[in-house]
C-alpha cells in the first residue's frame, strides 16, 4: 500500500488504531501533543534522516505557524482548518527563506547557519507587536471546522488532529518513496556524485527544505489550537533541540522513529516536570547515551536486528 | 558636551566600549572552537557551558575556598580544562571517525547536562562576584570615562588571543598542531603522539573557554545560561569568519563586538539581531565566510 513494505503496512494500522483507542485510555489533550510534536518531529527527520541535512533551527518555523494559526483564528476569526493552512503556509515560507541561505554552506556550518537564523527568529518574535512580546497569544479559540462543526470539545479536537496528523504522515511517506525521494536519499548518500547525474542537489534540498518547515509550521499551528496558546518558548532555541531529541531517540531515517521519539520525549517531560530543571538533565543524558551507544535509535535498532524497514 | 553624528560622545565612546568588550569574548570563544574544530573536526557545541562552567569555579573558589579573583583566572581555566580533558577521553574520543553531526549532537547533550545540574543546585536567578579591589573604579579619558575592569577584560583578552596565536603559529608545538591539522596519520608516523595532542587541543580549547568565563563573571550576573545565549552568537560569528584560520577568528570576534556596539547607539533595536544580518549578507556575498577556505 502507498509503497509501504508489509511490516509498515501492519505498523502503520496499529498506529492508527492505537489513534483510534487510546482517548478512551489516556487524557485526550496529551494525545494531541504527543500528535502534534510527533508531526513535527517526522517533518524535521525529512531532512536530517532523509538527505543528511542537520538543522538546528525547526522551532522557528513551529513557533511561526503556532504564532501565524494563533493570530489568524484569534483576530481575524479565520476557521481552524484555513488558520492552520496560514500556519503551514508561512512555515513553508519561511523555510525557503532559511533553505536559500544555509543550503549555500555544508555539513556542520549547516547546523549552525540554521541555528543562528532561528535564533534572529526568536529575537524579532520578542519585538514584533503580533506576537504579544512575552504573553505571547492566549485564549485562541478552537472555532467551528469548516464553519460548522465545534471543536470545543476535546474529542472533536482530536479527530481532527488526528486526521490531520495522519494526512501529513501518509504525505511524508509519499515524499520519501516517490523518484524525488530517491534522489534525496541518493544526495544523502553521495551528493558530488547525484550532482554529477545531473541533479540540481540545491534545488532538491531547498524543495524538501520548504517542505518540511510547511510540515513544521502545520504541527504548530496545530499545537497552539490544541492548547488555544502561542508563545516565545515555540519558537525559541530549546524546542529545536527537543524535536532532535524526538527523531535521535526514535530513529532518524526511519518512518515511525520520530513517532516513538516524541511520544517518549512527551511522557518524559509529563513526568519529569515536577523535578524542575532535572528534565534538562535527562535530556542531556538520553542525547549522550543515544549518539554513543545506539545512533540508529529505537525503532532503527528494532529495525535493524530484525532486518526490517520501519 | 562633544557630538559625533549627532549622538554624545561619552555615549557612543561607551557603547562602543561595550561592544569591544563584547568582541573579545566572541573573539575568546571563537578561538577556542576553531583549535578544537582544526583538530577534533568537531563542533564543541558545551563551549557555552563550558564558558558558564569557568564562571562558576571562579565564585565556587572564591565562596567555598577564598580564593580570589587573580588566582581563579589562573585556577579556574585548568580546573574546567581538565574536566575537558575527561570529557574528550570519555565521550568525545568515540565519534572521531562518525559523521561531523554526531559531535554537535553528543557536545549539545552534554551542554545540556551541565546547565541543567548547575540550575538544579544553584537555581537560575544568577549569582553576583565583585569586580577584585584592584580594578575598581573608573578612568576619565577625557571624551569618555572607562570602568578599569572593562578595560581590563579587552587587554586581558587581546593578551590572550596574541599567545595563543604565538603558541600556534611560532612555536614547534604549534607547527606539530598545524601538521596534524592538515594529515594526522603522517604526523603520526613521524612518532608524534596524536591522539594525546587532540586531548590537550580540547583542553586547551576549554580553558579558553573558562578564561572568557571568569572574566565573565564580575560583568554578567554568574548563572546558568550565560553560555547558552551567547554559544548561538558565537556560532554565527564562526560561521561569518571561517573557521580555517586563527587571526581570523579574532578580527572578526573584535569586529563583530564594535558592529554590536555601534548598532546599540544608532538603532538600538537591531542591537540583538545585527549579527545574524550580518551573517546573512556574508553568506549572500561570500558563502566560505570572510576568511573560510571553500573546500
Amino acid at each position: 500500500m502507498m509503497g509501504f513494505s508489509r511490516p509498515q503496512t501492519a505498523a502503520f494500522w496499529l498506529m492508527v488504531a492505537a489513534i483510534m483507542i487510546a482517548p478512551a485510555i489516556l487524557y485526550p489533550v496529551f494525545l494531541m501533543k504527543v500528535m502534534c510534536f510527533a508531526l513535527f518531529a517526522c517533518a524535521f527527520n525529512l531532512l536530517i534522516g532523509y538527505v543528511g541535512l542537520g538543522s538546528f533551527g525547526h522551532a522557528a518555523f513551529f513557533g511561526m505557524g503556532a504564532y501565524i494559526t494563533a493570530y489568524s483564528a484569534k483576530a481575524w476569526g479565520w476557521t481552524p482548518e484555513i488558520a492552520i493552512l496560514a500556519g503551514g503556509l508561512v512555515g513553508g515560507g519561511l523555510g525557503l527563506a532559511f533553505g536559500w541561505l544555509a543550503i549555500r554552506r555544508q555539513g556542520i556550518y549547516f547546523a549552525m547557519i540554521t541555528l543562528a537564523l532561528a535564533q534572529m527568529n526568536y529575537f524579532l518574535c520578542t519585538q514584533w507587536d503580533f506576537t504579544g512580546g512575552e504573553d505571547g497569544i492566549q485564549g485562541v479559540p478552537r472555532g467551528n471546522l469548516f464553519g460548522l462543526f465545534s471543536l470545543k470539545s476535546d474529542l472533536a479536537m482530536y479527530a481532527v488532529v488526528a486526521v490531520i496528523f495522519v494526512a501529513c504522515f501518509l504525505l511524508i511517506h509519499r515524499i520519501v518513496h516517490s523518484p524525488f525521494g530517491q534522489v534525496l536519499k541518493a544526495i544523502r548518500e553521495n551528493e558530488p556524485r547525484a550532482t554529477s547525474l545531473g541533479y540540481r542537489t540545491d534545488d532538491y534540498k531547498l524543495m524538501v527544505f520548504v517542505l518540511s518547515a510547511a510540515i513544521a509550521g502545520i504541527a504548530g499551528g496545530m499545537k497552539s489550537l490544541v492548547f488555544g496558546i502561542a508563545t516565545l518558548t515555540d519558537v525559541n532555541f530549546p524546542m529545536s533541540g527537543e524535536v532532535i531529541l524526538m527523531a535521535l531517540l526514535g530513529g532518524m531515517g526511519t518512518i515511525f522513529g520520530p513517532v516513538v521519539g516524541a511520544a517518549i520525549v512527551i511522557t518524559m517531560q509529563n513526568y519529569l516536570a515536577p523535578f524542575g530543571a532535572w528534565v534538562t538533565v535527562t535530556q542531556g543524558v538520553v542525547f549522550v547515551v543515544c549518539v554513543l551507544a545506539f545512533r540508529r535509535g529505537l525503532i532503527g535498532e528494532l529495525a535493524a536486528r530484525r532486518r526490517l524497514s520501519l | 558636551m562633544m557630538m559625533i553624528l549627532g549622538i554624545p560622545a561619552p555615549l557612543l565612546f561607551g557603547q562602543l566600549l561595550l561592544g569591544v568588550v563584547n568582541g573579545a569574548f566572541y573573539a575568546l570563544m571563537s578561538l577556542g572552537l576553531a583549535i578544537i574544530f582544526g583538530m577534533l573536526n568537531i563542533v564543541n557545541f558545551a563551549h557555552g557551558a563550558l564558558f558558564m562552567l569557568g564562571a562558576f569555579t571562579a565564585w565556587g573558589l572564591l565562596n567555598y575556598a577564598g580564593i580570589g579573583y587573580w588566582w581563579a583566572l589562573l585556577l579556574a581555566p585548568l580546573i574546567v580544562g581538565a574536566f575537558g580533558v575527561l570529557l574528550e577521553r570519555l565521550f568525545i574520543s568515540k565519534l572521531y571517525k562518525l559523521d561531523h553531526l554526531y559531535g554537535l549532537l553528543l557536545t549539545f547533550g552534554l551542554a545540556l547536562i551541565l546547565e541543567g545540574l548547575v540550575r538544579n543546585y544553584y537555581g537560575s536567578s544568577g549569582l553576583p562576584y565583585r569586580i577584585p579591589s584592584q580594578l575598581q573604579g573608573a578612568q576619565n579619558l577625557g571624551f569618555m570615562i572607562m570602568p578599569n575592569y572593562r578595560g581590563w577584560v579587552v587587554l586581558a583578552a587581546i593578551v590572550m588571543c596574541v599567545i595563543t596565536w604565538l603558541v600556534i603559529e611560532k612555536t614547534s608545538i604549534g607547527a606539530k598542531l598545524r601538521a596534524a591539522t592538515e594529515n594526522a596519520p603522517l604526523v603520526q608516523s613521524f612518532g608524534i603522539n596524536v591522539p594525546l595532542m587532540i586531548t590537550l587541543t580540547y583542553g586547551a580549547g576549554v580553558a579558553l573557554a573558562a578564561f572568557a568565563g571568569v572574566l565573565a563573571a564580575p560583568i554578567y550576573s554568574v548563572n546558568p545560561n550565560m553560555g547558552a545565549n551567547f554559544i548561538i552568537v558565537v556560532f554565527a560569528v564562526v560561521v561569518i569568519g571561517g573557521m580555517g584560520s586563527i587571526l581570523g577568528s579574532i578580527v572578526t570576534g573584535f569586529g563583530l563586538g564594535i558592529v554590536e556596539g555601534l548598532t546599540r547607539v544608532f538603532y538600538p533595536e537591531g542591537s540583538a539581531t545585527v549579527i545574524f544580518v550580518v551573517m546573512v549578507i556574508v553568506l549572500l556575498a561570500r558563502p566560505a565566510g570572510l576568511f573560510g577556505r571553500a573546500h
